[in-house]
C-alpha cells in the first residue's frame, strides 16, 4: 500500500486547489460576455446538455455566469485576505513591540471582533461607495483580527527567547532581529492564516452582494446570482439557486481544507502525523 | 581597567522579595574568577545583570569605568548553561557563528567545530557540540569580558576539558576578564585564579 502522509497529501491538495482556481479564473476571463448573454427564447430552462447549470429567467446559461461569478469571488478573496493577513501581522508585531501600542491595537481588536462581520462589512462597503473597492475595503478591514491575536502572542513569545536577548548583545539592531529571528517563525502563521481567511472573505462577499451591499447586479458575482434566484426559487426553479450555491460550497470546502491541512503540517504538534 | 558590580540590589516585583542584596564583584582584565554558591542565592541573576541581561533594582554595573552599552556588540559576552536555548532553532548553525560578526574558521577550529555540522540545524547536533557554537560566538564576538553560567554541567568530561581548554587559552592571549559560575569546587580550583563564595 503506498499511502501518502500529510506532506503528500498536502501538496496533491494544493495543485488540486491551484488547478481548480486558475482553471475558474481563466475560464472566467475567457468566456465571451455572449455565453452569458441573455436570450428570452431559453428563459428559465432546467439542467440539460446544452446548459448543464439550466437557464435563469433572463435566459442566461447559469453554468457561464457562475463560473464567472466564481472568479470575481476568488479575486476578491485572494485580494482581501492577503491585505487582512498583512493588516494582521503589522498589527500583531507592532503590537508586541510596545506597552501602549498593545494597549491601543488590543481595544482595536477587542472593538472590531464584537460587531458582527457582515454589519461592519456591509457599513464599511456602504460608506466607500459599494462596488469592489467598498467591497474589498470592507472585507479587509475586518478580517485580520485573530490572526493578528495569534501572531501578537508568538511575538511576545519569541521576544522572550534567550537566543534574541543573546543577538542584541551581540550587538543587533531590532529591525535585523524582525527580519532574521522573528519573520522566519511567523511565516507558518501567516500562510496558514491566509489560507483559512480566504473562505471567509469569499463568503463574506458572496452575502454582502446577496444583500446587495456589495458588487453591483450587474457583475456576475456568486452573491448577486443566489440574490436573483430568490425570485425564481419559488416558481420551482430548485437550479438557479442550487447548483451556482454548491459550486461556491466546493470551492470554500477545497481551500479550508488546504488550510487545515497546511496547519497541521506546519504545527510541530502534529506535524508526525 | 576591570568589570565592576557595585551594591547590586536586585527584585523583580515590587512584592517579591529581594534576590540579591548589596552585592560587590569586580574582576579584573586578565583574571579568572570563579563564582561558588548553592543553587537558588542568585548566582545566575547576578551574571544576567553582570551581562546586561538584566537591569538591577538599585546599583550599578560598569566596564573599564563606563556603564554597559544600551545599543551594539556588548562588551561583556555571557554563554549559558542550556545551549539548545541560546540558538536559533530554525537556524543553520553557520548562521549562529556569522552572529557574531566574523567569519574565520580559527576559534571553530580550535574547538573541534567540524565544517559539515555548519549547515545544519540546532536539533540535528548534541547539546556538547551546539555549546561548541555558543562559545565560539561568545569568543568571536570580540568581548573583554566573559560570564561562563554553568557552561559545561551538562557534558560530558571530555567535551567539558575541550571547551574550558580553548576558553582559556583564548582568555589568557586576548586578556580578557573572565567569571566562572558553577557548583563544582573541583572545576573552580582547575580554572580559576580566586574564588568567591555567594
Amino acid at each position: 500500500m503506498n499511502r501518502l502522509n500529510r506532506r503528500g497529501r498536502t501538496l496533491l491538495l494544493l495543485s488540486a486547489a491551484a488547478l481548480t482556481f486558475a482553471g475558474i479564473y481563466a475560464l472566467g476571463l475567457l468566456l465571451p460576455e455572449e455565453a452569458a448573454a441573455a436570450s428570452y427564447l431559453d428563459a428559465g430552462l432546467p439542467p440539460s446538455f446544452s446548459h448543464p447549470f439550466g437557464t435563469d429567467t433572463l435566459g442566461r446559461d447559469l453554468l457561464a455566469r457562475t463560473i464567472k461569478g466564481l472568479s470575481v469571488s476568488i479575486t476578491v478573496g485572494i485580494f482581501a485576505s492577503l491585505i487582512s493577513a498583512v493588516i494582521a501581522v503589522l498589527a500583531g508585531a507592532a503590537a508586541a513591540g510596545s506597552k501602549t501600542a498593545d494597549a491601543c491595537i488590543s481595544w482595536l481588536t477587542d472593538l472590531v471582533m464584537s460587531v458582527p462581520h457582515t454589519i461592519l462589512v456591509i457599513l464599511i462597503s456602504f460608506a466607500l461607495g459599494r462596488g469592489m473597492t467598498g467591497l474589498l475595503a470592507g472585507i479587509a478591514a475586518t478580517h485580520w483580527c485573530s490572526l493578528a491575536r495569534l501572531i501578537r502572542a508568538e511575538v511576545l513569545q519569541l521576544r522572550a527567547q534567550q537566543y534574541i536577548s543573546i543577538s542584541r548583545k551581540l550587538g543587533k539592531t531590532g529591525g535585523w532581529i524582525l527580519i532574521h529571528h522573528l519573520l522566519p517563525h511567523l511565516a507558518p502563521q501567516f500562510f496558514t492564516g491566509l489560507l483559512l481567511l480566504f473562505p471567509h472573505a469569499v463568503l463574506h462577499e458572496a452575502s454582502v452582494s446577496f444583500l446587495g451591499f456589495g458588487l453591483p447586479p450587474e457583475q456576475p458575482a456568486i452573491g448577486i446570482i443566489l440574490s436573483e434566484s430568490m425570485r425564481s426559487l419559488s416558481a420551482g426553479m430548485w437550479w438557479s439557486a442550487v447548483l451556482p450555491g454548491l459550486t461556491l460550497v466546493l470551492v470554500i470546502l477545497l481551500t479550508d481544507k488546504l488550510g487545515e491541512q497546511a496547519r497541521m503540517l506546519l504545527d510541530p504538534f502534529h506535524a508526525q502525523e | 581597567m576591570a568589570l565592576k558590580a557595585e551594591n547590586i540590589w536586585f527584585r523583580y516585583n515590587r512584592r517579591d522579595p529581594w534576590i540579591l542584596e548589596n552585592q560587590s564583584i569586580t574582576v579584573e582584565k586578565g583574571e579568572r574568577l570563579a563564582l561558588i554558591a548553592p543553587s537558588g542565592r542568585g548566582k545566575s541573576t547576578l551574571a544576567m545583570i553582570l551581562a546586561g541581561y538584566l537591569k538591577p533594582s538599585s546599583g550599578q554595573v560598569l566596564a573599564d569605568g563606563r556603564p554597559l552599552p544600551a545599543k551594539g556588540v556588548c562588551p561583556v559576552q555571557m554563554i549559558f548553561q542550556h545551549p539548545e536555548k541560546a540558538v536559533n532553532p530554525r537556524w543553520r548553525l553557520r548562521r549562529v557563528l556569522e552572529e557574531s560578526g566574523r567569519a574565520d574558521r580559527i576559534i571553530p577550529d580550535l574547538l573541534g567545530i567540524e565544517p559539515a555540522w555548519a549547515d545544519r540545524f540546532p536539533g540535528e547536533l548534541s547539546g556538547g557540540e551546539l555549546q561548541r557554537f555558543c562559545v565560539a560566538r561568545a569568543l568571536m564576538s570580540g568581548a573583554d569580558y566573559l560570564i561562563c553560567d554553568e557552561i559545561s554541567t551538562m557534558l560530558d568530561v571530555i567535551t567539558q576539558a575541550r571547551i574550558w581548554e580553548v576558553v582559556l587559552k583564548e582568555a589568557d592571549r586576548r586578556n580578557m576578564g573572565v567569571i566562572i559560575i558553577t557548583h563544582n569546587r573541583h572545576l573552580a580550583l582547575k580554572t580559576a585564579d580566586r574564588i568567591t563564595e555567594l
